[in-house]
């Protein structure tokens, strides 16, 4: 029986860093998947959630369009963006949530080796048994066509503490 | 002892873009779930349907969660000819996708119950949907048939079927 659900590199951080990028990803998956739980040192604003921009090929021209529909408190809600410069709808928890609580988040991108326009679908949590708490799924398109070989995962309010987690998986169909 | 593999390939087809169906016959039931992942669907498509076991019935059911940017809503629909999977797409051109899980889909004494993630964030059409669904049937899930509500799928449109194994 075929296993087609690998994993290419997983990174435990052990400090706080800035950004994580997988380089060099091999072009032999049909569709790629990301599993993060990550916090940010970031204490800005009353948000429990810090902004990821997830880029790909080192691409961070406003070359990226997204939807939300996401619920916290009270009735769920939708937004939406264009023309940043990464996919905006990936969190961590800030560093007003409780202490040693981390995002659930999931990113999937099928067809990332071929010349469309690529798509990911995000789903993910922000919970940290509070008065507050997010919940998420997003739709959102990268402009670029040329096949991913890189992501890098930016943290746009401070940067991911350590024990943040990043997991890049490849899916094959055959 | 290791466990195997739990996440295979069971099949996969690329549209070629000369039809509105494609099908997945004599599906094995030795696995516990079923993700079926549409992808690259970049025609100017209307809603997207599946039906299971060649069942055209009134026998579906479904609520959906919805955004389309600026607002979300709720709809739930009864009694139903088929499970919705993909919004349609009133322009085109722009990739689309869902991911669709059917649970437990080879038991034969409970209806089958059906999960799907559908994203489309095009040009025309921006819509993100988590959609619960129930085929009102006890039969075991052995065909998944998806149809195009009216523009044939493009050519490059892919539709793979995985199963996943409890054990």
């Amino acid at each position: 029986m075929a296993n087609t659900y690998t994993l290419i590199e997983g990174k435990t951080l052990t400090t706080t860093a800035a950004s994580v990028i997988f380089t060099s990803i091999p072009q032999t998956y049909t569709d790629l998947l990301i599993k993060f739980s990550a916090r940010s040192t970031s204490t800005a604003g009353v948000d429990i959630y810090a902004n990821l921009r997830v880029q790909f090929n080192s691409d961070t021209g406003n070359n990226y369009n997204g939807i939300l529909l996401f619920a916290n408190l009270g009735s769920p809600g939708s937004g939406s963006y264009t023309s940043l410069s990464g996919n905006a709808f990936s969190y961590a928890n800030g560093n007003v949530t409780t202490a040693s609580t981390f995002s659930n988040m999931e990113i999937y991108i099928p067809n990332y080796t071929g010349s469309n326009k690529k798509t990911s679908s995000v789903d993910g949590v922000v919970e940290n048994n509070a008065s507050n708490g997010f919940v998420e799924m997003a739709a959102e398109i990268w402009t670029g066509t040329s096949a991913i070989t890189t992501i890098d995962l930016v943290s746009i309010y401070g940067s991911h503490t350590a024990d943040s987690t990043f997991y890049l998986y490849g899916i094959k169909n055959s | 002892m290791a466990a195997g593999p739990t996440y295979s390939p069971i099949a996969t087809t690329t549209a070629t873009g000369s039809s509105t169906n494609v099908t997945f016959n004599s599906i094995s039931g030795s696995y516990t779930d079923l993700v079926l992942v549409i992808a690259n669907v970049t025609a100017q498509i209307d809603n997207v349907g599946i039906t299971l076991n060649s069942d055209t019935g009134s026998n579906y059911s479904r609520v959906i969660l919805q955004g389309n940017g600026s607002t979300a809503s709720s709809n739930k629909n009864s009694n139903q000819t088929y499970l919705y999977t993909m919004y349609k797409d009133t322009a085109g051109g722009d990739p689309v996708m869902s991911t669709t899980q059917f649970l437990n889909y080879s038991n034969s004494t409970t209806y089958k119950s059906v999960f799907t993630r559908q994203e489309t964030n095009s040009s025309g059409t921006k819509a993100v949907q988590a959609i619960a669904s129930v085929w009102r049937s006890t039969s075991a899930i052995t065909s998944i048939s998806i149809n195009s509500g009216n523009a044939n799928f493009n050519s490059g449109a892919t539709f793979t079927l995985y199963g996943i194994a409890a054990a």
